[in-house]
């Protein structure tokens, strides 16, 4: 008897299979295991929007008789500007799903104010006020390379003012820290893309092949 | 000999892509099935996520954001499986969330692998899984205010109020530190900036390599008390929580695919100069 | 009104929010407590809106027999069978929907970002090339930090990681934030235009 874990590898691989075939050449195979991945996955996420935000936070709560009225009726707000969302596909009343978007927008306006305010820029910059002379020569010269990298790099973005003389070398050298900083995320960026291949041949050749020791 | 030279850089500047394709297979392939196993240092960044969680009480009550999908599990799972075991090892509480739907299975299928059948923890015990949530940040502050109001129910169905590890915990005042497994938006900046910043709680983040430099300015400042970054950050954790996981099985692989990208970028600039330095877009 | 309603509506959410931060008082607490809950079913609604616009599309395409027709009918039916499957039948592990999720997402989901890998050696070889001082600087620092992060590293050379964690720390994190500073400037002023209404693109046209 044949079990269900061992036809899903068996699926899982053939689908993999079908996605690696890409690199050869575009293929209607690799056209429809993507098709097939696309469909799959917008279809997953509205199950899970349903099972995990529309019913718990929802609907369960406005069918709960133990909660007093008073406290359910609000939940009807939320869900009129959800419906109203859909008014998008009707030309004639799209300007209703507006009202929808701009509360997202706003909400989400205010939260990043709040977020990139405290978080990326007063800590941030708090964090780069360090002394440029300690009792360590090594935490001084870093200290000070801090310094002076944050200061250049935030000089070249300054686009107002044309980079020459004093200011253009300054800017020049915020460059340099800024190519560093861009070699850094490329070797970075390699590690990850390398890890996230090593993952499918492990599973290639140690779950589907099993010929890993 | 230099017309031969120069036949060769004008073969390799006009390789077929397909080449290259079966050196980077060949490159993962032969370490993953002749490992050598090379040992490797545990960077200052790992040191922090392990200690501090380290220097939790037994009993503590800590947050496990699993805001990853399948796209990066090969660098982020092995860190979700030692985040657990190094957790269920010190008997702290645990309770997992998901930001991402994708997560959501990944999240449940770790807990059962470390929580149950290795560590025979009892769910709504030892541990819980509240489940995914819709809404990125705003899930983010509105936990901050109340966790039972944003988990109404967990990921079995289960109502929040009537699961005992969650007694006691109405936000993250009531936690010891929160620890977020990212794969991108919404994570570890995210978390940092919506909750660190707001809440001031500690937090630890596992992420992907493609984000961790971004993320060292936060572990400077203060703002992440530990980053693991990709699968040597995995395997790093492993080696100290002291589990042999794809993580180290991996590293090997690693080694010899970065040799085989530096050998490429060093070959393809000398042919490049060895033919005078033409420009021309390539598909790559 | 069409746009005026909107407005309002979106400068009130916001400014809301960024009150609730400043005033912890229960009374403002309890309110953004419950816009915060009114905001995740808001966007779950806004995620399943976008899913039935990929529906809508591609069923158009196969009604008209437009180019790939024939595979947006995989698509589609992929798209209605998860959700039928979720929905009916539940997502918990041990039914059908967790099944395809294991065995059909998982999978096409992992390679597909796996192929990255194949064409970033590919841009590596083809692209990069180190024309300017400044591209080598990136060039050197790309290969010390590629070396110096994987074990092969440390054993070439002792010291090659604390090399590579000093280029993290030091040089790289100060331009970093350098762009995190820059970028957060930007977010607040992008995030004031469009809670005063001076930023409205998110409306469209009329």
């Amino acid at each position: 008897m044949i079990s269900t874990e061992l036809i899903g590898i068996w699926v899982s691989a053939v689908l993999t299979l079908l996605i690696f075939s890409f690199l050869y050449k575009d293929n209607p195979f690799y056209k429809f295991a993507e098709h097939l991945f696309v469909g799959i996955s917008a279809g997953y996420g509205v199950a899970l929007e349903y099972h995990n935000v529309f019913l718990p936070n929802l609907w369960r709560p406005l069918n709960d008789v133990s909660i007093p009225l008073a406290n359910r009726l609000p939940l009807f707000l939320p869900f009129v500007f959800g419906l109203l969302l859909f008014t998008r596909f009707f030309e004639k009343i799209s300007w209703l799903s507006r009202w929808s978007l701009a509360l997202i927008i706003g909400i989400f306006a205010g939260i990043a104010i709040i977020g990139y305010g405290s978080g990326d820029l007063v800590l941030q910059i708090h964090a780069n006020l360090l002394p440029i002379w300690t009792d360590k020569w090594l935490t001084s010269f870093n200290n000070l390379l801090l310094t002076v990298g944050l200061i250049t790099s935030l000089i070249y973005f300054f686009f107002s003012k044309e980079h020459k003389g004093a200011f253009g070398a300054t800017a020049r050298v915020g460059i340099w820290f800024l190519m560093i900083s861009f070699g850094a995320s490329f070797g970075y960026t390699v590690m990850s893309r390398m890890s996230l291949l090593i993952g499918r041949v492990y599973f290639l050749l140690g779950e589907w092949l099993r010929i890993l020791g | 000999m230099k017309d031969t030279l120069i036949k060769i850089f004008k073969a390799l500047d006009t390789l077929d892509r397909r080449i290259i394709f079966v050196f980077i297979a060949l490159a993962v392939i032969i370490p993953l099935e002749f490992p050598v196993n090379f040992d490797f240092s545990v960077t200052a960044p790992v040191k922090g996520f392990y200690d501090t969680i380290d220097s939790l009480p037994s009993g503590s009550k800590v947050l496990v954001s699993c805001d990853y999908d399948p796209g990066s599990m090969p660098e982020l799972y092995p860190m979700n499986l030692s985040v657990l075991q190094q957790l269920f090892k010190k008997n702290i509480k645990v309770i997992c969330t998901q930001l991402w739907p994708a997560g959501s299975p990944i999240a449940e299928r770790a807990l059962n692998q470390v929580g149950i059948e290795e560590y025979h923890k009892k769910y709504g015990e030892d541990f819980v899984n509240l489940g995914f949530k819709e809404g990125r940040e705003v899930v983010m502050v509105s936990m901050g205010n109340s966790i039972p109001q944003t988990f109404p129910r967990d990921y079995h169905g289960n109502k929040v109020e009537e699961i005992p590890v969650m007694h006691g915990v109405t936000n993250f005042k009531d936690l010891a530190m929160i620890i977020n497994i990212s794969g991108g938006m919404p994570g570890t900046k995210e978390w940092v900036l919506q909750v660190q910043s707001r809440f001031h709680i500690r937090l630890a983040s596992g992420c992907t390599a493609v984000s961790a430099p971004e993320f060292y300015p936060y572990f400077q400042s203060g703002q992440l008390v530990g980053l693991l970054g990709g699968m040597k950050g995995a395997a790093e954790y492993e080696k100290l929580v002291g589990v042999q996981g794809l993580g180290r099985r991996g590293m090997d692989a690693q080694s010899v695919s970065h040799l085989v990208v530096f050998l490429f970028i060093i070959v393809g600039n000398i042919a490049y100069f060895a033919l005078g330095g033409k420009k021309k877009r390539l598909k790559v | 009104m069409r746009r005026e309603v909107p407005l309002l509506i979106c400068f009130l959410a916001g400014v809301f929010f960024i009150m609730s931060y400043f005033v912890p008082h229960y009374r403002v607490t309890n309110i953004s407590q419950m816009a915060n809950q009114w905001a995740i079913i808001v966007i779950a609604f806004a995620y399943v809106l976008g899913v039935a616009n990929i529906a809508r599309i591609n069923f158009h395409i196969i009604q008209k027999k437009d180019k790939d027709w024939a595979y947006k009918i995989i698509l589609v039916s992929g798209l209605v069978f998860m959700v039928l499957l979720g929905i009916g039948w539940g997502i918990k592990e041990g039914t059908v929907f967790y099944w395809f999720f294991y065995n059909a997402y998982y999978p096409m989901q992992a390679t597909m970002f796996s192929l990255l890998a194949f064409f970033i050696a590919s841009a590596a070889f083809r692209a990069f090339r180190v024309r300017t001082w400044e591209s080598a600087l990136l060039a050197v620092t790309a290969v010390l930090v590629m070396v110096g992060r994987v074990p092969i590293g440390e054993h070439i050379w002792k010291s090659f990681p604390d090399l590579t964690e000093w280029i993290m720390n030091v040089p790289q994190l100060a331009a970093k934030r350098a762009i995190m500073i820059g970028a957060a400037l930007g977010a607040i002023s992008t995030g004031l235009k469009v809670l005063t209404g001076l930023e409205r693109t998110y409306l469209g046209g009329e």
